[in-house]
């Protein structure tokens, strides 16, 4: 029927509408009558070289920096040396710091999956009517700062510490709250990709019990929702420091600033480690999933990985969807 | 309503030889076309045809390669679009989003140094003309998108522009708003006589309301004429089967004539070279006879289907080896039902041929 | 409407992701709301607000304001610039994925790494710092800002700008050609287009995504607290220190007080947030 033109460029470059039009540019402005085109295409053109050479200088010079840093030897007039990154695994603090963080996060994901997913698919089917209620409560914890809700957390576990368990593991209840506004979003949205009451209503008729309709047929078709809520949950968890630093926990973050008291070097070099992991975490986010829902993908996930401060972002998105 | 008829509307619009092409693609082939004052011509083809990229070149949003456009006999090639003086509608988002359908229609007199109180009046007169003078303070997102065109058709005209641009306005909306629309802004564009270039994919809607009508393919205008012309006398095998429905039979030609199963056809084009072609035959030159010889002959036929549209009636007939057309009044369409045999009698009028790899002319 | 008697059934699926969610979200909100109304021993008061009225603490909540705001609005015009750059290029070119798939890594990269980051740069032996003192220039050895409040806003613009391309650029993308188009076949200019046409669509998701920068920033804590060794320079560090302090003159009232007082500061901004986007979204769909 009609043919709407394609969402194209913003602002700026002159309307590629149709066609093969949209098609053939590069998007760079269409050439205007006259050379007063040609002088606002390139004016265009030097204003997006400066701003991402000076942009780009602003971004890389640190992280090059940090790269730099993590291979100098003892002294100034000592040859580079990987010794740094070699320590990483000889220091036991940072192993076992990395080792409990890595467990937090497995624990974490797990538990998010064992207590959203179920309850979000009965919400859908039983009760639709709480389901705003569900994802304000879900939302929540985007408004309340970290620093700010870890002051009412700090009673809750000296009570757990004392009666249940001392061990850094006890943080994922914590941490569970926490990743809840980021990894209720990406299952919801894989949620409303299926037909859950069609799949659900056509798997309990051919027999199957609960456990079965959840186990063979929502998570199979929910794969990448599932695979990049548990991304997001690790990805949040790894960079965590607020909760654990003030609950007297030594997370990887806490060990790398502590570590980092006696060797900057070593502690400099799990930065970059980490930080190239979470580069590594959201390249694989951009390609799970179907090839169309990659583009989109790309420009909604960085928004929700916004851990360490309160994630306020996220509420952007999220008010922005039509309700 | 004659204050609104402004003495500078109606201006001669010429293209000369205008060509573009980008990243190795030719947008247009040297297109030449005049449109006269207060005319209204349409610019029709499928997409890709270079329609939309004349009207840029017009509008001065685009930039020729070679080729002039001239407003009355002056060169405008040269200038930018916001020195042209050009009414635009375009096919979505017309509006703008955060000013009322009456900020909408000031604006371009805000940017043509209007004063406040002459501003607000003309705003006004145009959206009375285009009948929602009621409408004046709703945003875009209140108003249905015929609603929204026409406020962008008061907006085009309101600075009394020397040529009005539409880029397929009416595509985007619905079927039964298309057509009402249709006719309203023909109503507009004969009320206030500026000369318009209107650019669509849809043939019924050029047809109807266009004074003259230029079909393009690849660049190229294949034919500019009045609508019936263009119906009737299709220039071009392209044209005659862009517009309104044609027949694909095989045939030979033979000295001047097409033999199309036993029929002789005279030709368009009588200098056409012998041998096998396809012709080109509209559904209204095709009549049937019930077959009550019930005697074999390559102008028989078994009715397949009648699809009745009113005033005529479609009859599709399968020959065997093909499928044809008639569109006949519907009282002589109701007596062939579906399964019954009839024969076909194709009027001599002439026609033409197109020479595609021939396979079995199916329709 | 279901039958009455199924209802509580049904019902009963959620309880297990309420009860979750009012132990570790509800319970310690309502903990601090209480606490900040109460003494050590119970009794109510509003004692711990007053007591916000200290110098030290004034001044955290100064600095607090004053670096969230500064690196909001510098974060904001500067992301908005670096989105305009990237949405005027091919929308599905690489460059675009590039940067919003790094403006994504670089917006969670913050606290400890990123605290290390600049002190690998600017620190005292820093990468910058050890070059210019090899060319005879010891300012960034000697330098101290990089721990006060000029350094942190330098380097909380490292995830501020990211963020703000992240959540403008949907906004860029919503302002259609047909837009400046048709400003121009009216007649206008580019000055006019920004004046009167996208300047003012744009405004209300500037302004909204501005606050959203704001809160964020406000709230951020591990990056100050790995920059700045100690001291309660702004409002999350003093609430740290307020509720580790080892002399046992730990004061929870006042740290719940002070925590209660962020929760409010940042609701109301995000409140005024969203309904800012609201109208963008109205506009820009």
């Amino acid at each position: 029927m009609s043919s709407l033109p394609p969402r194209s460029l913003g602002v700026g470059s002159g309307g590629l509408l149709l066609g093969h039009e949209a098609a053939t540019s590069k998007g760079l402005g269409s050439p205007r009558p006259g050379s007063l085109m040609r002088t606002r295409r390139t004016k265009l053109q030097i204003f997006r070289g400066v701003i991402f050479l000076v942009m780009g200088l602003f971004f890389l010079v640190p992280i090059g920096a940090m790269f730099e840093f993590s291979t100098r030897g003892d002294t100034t007039t000592s040859p580079r040396n990987l010794d740094a990154w070699t320590n990483i695994v000889k220091v036991p603090e940072l192993m076992d710091a990395l080792t409990a963080s890595i467990e937090l996060a497995a624990i974490t994901a797990i538990a998010m999956l064992v207590l959203l997913l179920p309850t979000m698919v009965w919400v859908r089917l039983r009760i639709p009517q709480l389901n705003r209620i569900v994802e304000f409560v879900s939302l929540l914890p985007l408004t309340v700062p970290a620093i700010a809700l870890v002051v009412g957390t700090v009673p809750l576990y000296r009570w757990i510490g004392v009666n249940l368990s001392d061990s850094i593991l006890t943080l994922s209840f914590a941490y569970l709250v926490l990743v809840l506004p980021y990894t209720y979003r990406t299952l919801d949205a894989g949620l409303a990709a299926i037909d859950l009451k069609t799949l659900t209503e056509a798997a309990r008729s051919l027999g199957a019990g609960w456990g079965t309709v959840m186990l063979r047929v929502v998570v199979p078709n929910m794969s990448s929702a599932i695979l990049n809520a548990c991304l997001l949950a690790v990805a949040l968890v790894l960079g965590e420091f607020t909760f654990a630093n003030l609950l007297n926990f030594e997370n990887l973050q806490v060990a790398i600033l502590y570590v980092g008291l006696v060797s900057a070097t070593t502690s400099i070099a799990v930065a970059v480690a980490s930080l190239v992991f979470a580069f590594v975490l959201l390249m694989i986010l951009s390609f799970v999933g179907r090839p169309k829902d990659r583009v989109a993908r790309v420009e909604e996930i960085p928004g929700s990985l916004v851990p360490s401060m309160t994630g306020v972002s996220v509420l952007a998105e999220l008010v922005d969807q039509p309700k | 309503m004659s204050e609104v008829r402004d003495t500078r509307a109606g201006i001669e619009v010429r293209l000369e030889d205008l060509r573009r092409s980008y990243a190795g693609v030719t947008a247009l082939d040297g297109l030449s076309l005049t449109l006269a004052p207060g005319e209204l011509v349409a610019l029709l083809g499928p997409s890709g045809c270079g329609k939309t990229t004349a009207m840029r070149l017009v509008a001065g949003l685009e930039e020729a390669n070679s080729g002039r456009v001239m407003f009355a006999g002056k060169e405008v090639t040269g200038l930018p679009a916001n020195k042209r003086d050009v009414g635009m509608v375009f096919q979505a988002y017309s509006l703008f989003p955060h000013m009322t359908a009456q900020q909408n229609v000031a604006f371009g007199l805000s940017l043509h140094k209007v004063g406040p109180d002459e501003r607000k009046r003309r705003a006004g007169e145009m959206l009375e003309l285009v009948g929602l003078s009621a409408y004046a303070n709703r945003y875009a997102h209140q108003l249905s998108g015929g609603q929204q065109q026409r406020v962008a058709l008061a907006r085009a005209l309101a600075i009394r522009p020397t040529v009005l641009l539409l880029d397929e306005p009416l595509s985007a909306l619905d079927a039964k708003v298309r057509s009402r629309l249709r006719d309203e802004i023909r109503r507009v564009q004969l009320e206030v006589g500026t000369t318009t270039l209107f650019v669509t994919h849809d043939q019924e809607e050029a047809l109807a309301i266009a004074d003259r009508v230029g079909v393009m393919n690849k660049g190229r205008l294949e034919q500019l004429d009045s609508p019936t012309v263009i119906y009737s006398r299709p220039a071009t095998p392209f044209v005659a089967e862009f517009v309104g429905l044609t027949n694909r039979l095989v045939g030979v030609v033979h000295n001047g004539e097409v033999e199309v199963r036993g029929t002789r056809l005279p030709l368009v084009q009588p200098d056409a070279a012998n041998g096998p072609a396809i012709a080109l035959v509209r559904p209204e030159a095709v009549s049937l006879a019930a077959d009550g010889d019930n005697v074999p002959g390559p102008m028989i036929g078994t009715v397949i289907a009648v699809s009745f549209l009113g005033a005529t009636s479609r009859v599709t007939i399968d020959l065997g080896d093909s499928t044809v057309v008639a569109q006949l009044p519907t009282s002589e369409a109701a007596a062939h039902t579906a399964g019954t045999r009839v024969k076909l009698v194709i009027r001599k009028d002439p026609v033409l041929i197109a020479r595609d790899e021939v396979a079995a002319a199916d329709a | 409407m279901r039958a009455g008697r199924r209802l509580p059934l049904a019902w009963l699926g959620v309880v297990p992701f309420f009860a979750y969610c009012g132990l570790f979200l509800l319970l310690p909100t309502l903990i601090i709301t209480a606490g900040s109304f109460t003494t050590k021993d119970g009794s109510v008061t509003l004692s711990n607000f007053t007591d916000i009225n200290q110098p030290y603490l004034v001044k955290a909540l100064l600095y607090s304001t004053i670096i969230a705001a500064v690196s909001a609005v510098v974060g904001a015009l500067a992301g908005a610039l670096l989105a305009y750059a990237v949405v005027t290029g091919n929308p599905r070119g690489i460059l675009r994925r590039s940067i919003t798939s790094a403006s994504g890594v670089l917006a969670q990269f913050g606290g400890v790494t990123l605290a290390f980051a600049f002190l690998a740069t600017l620190g005292q032996v820093g990468f910058i710092s050890e070059f210019l003192l090899q060319h005879g220039n010891d300012f960034l050895f000697r330098a101290t800002w990089l721990y006060e409040l000029p350094g942190l806003i330098l380097v909380y613009m490292y995830f501020q700008i990211p963020l703000m391309v992240i959540v403008f650029l949907p906004a860029l993308d919503g302002v259609r050609p047909q837009w400046r188009e048709a400003t121009e076949s009216l007649g206008g200019s580019t000055w006019h287009y920004w004046r009167y046409v996208a300047g003012p669509l744009l405004a209300p998701s500037f302004l909204g995504c501005t606050l959203l920068l704001f809160a964020n920033a406000f709230s951020a804590y591990a990056t100050a607290r790995a920059l700045v060794s100690q001291g309660s320079i702004i409002v999350p560090l003093a609430i740290d220190n307020l509720l580790t302090s080892e002399t046992g003159r730990a004061q929870p009232g006042l740290a719940q007080a002070l925590a209660l007082s962020m929760i409010i500061i940042v609701t109301v901004v995000t409140v005024l947030y969203s309904l800012l986007q609201r109208r963008t979204s109205r506009w820009l769909r």
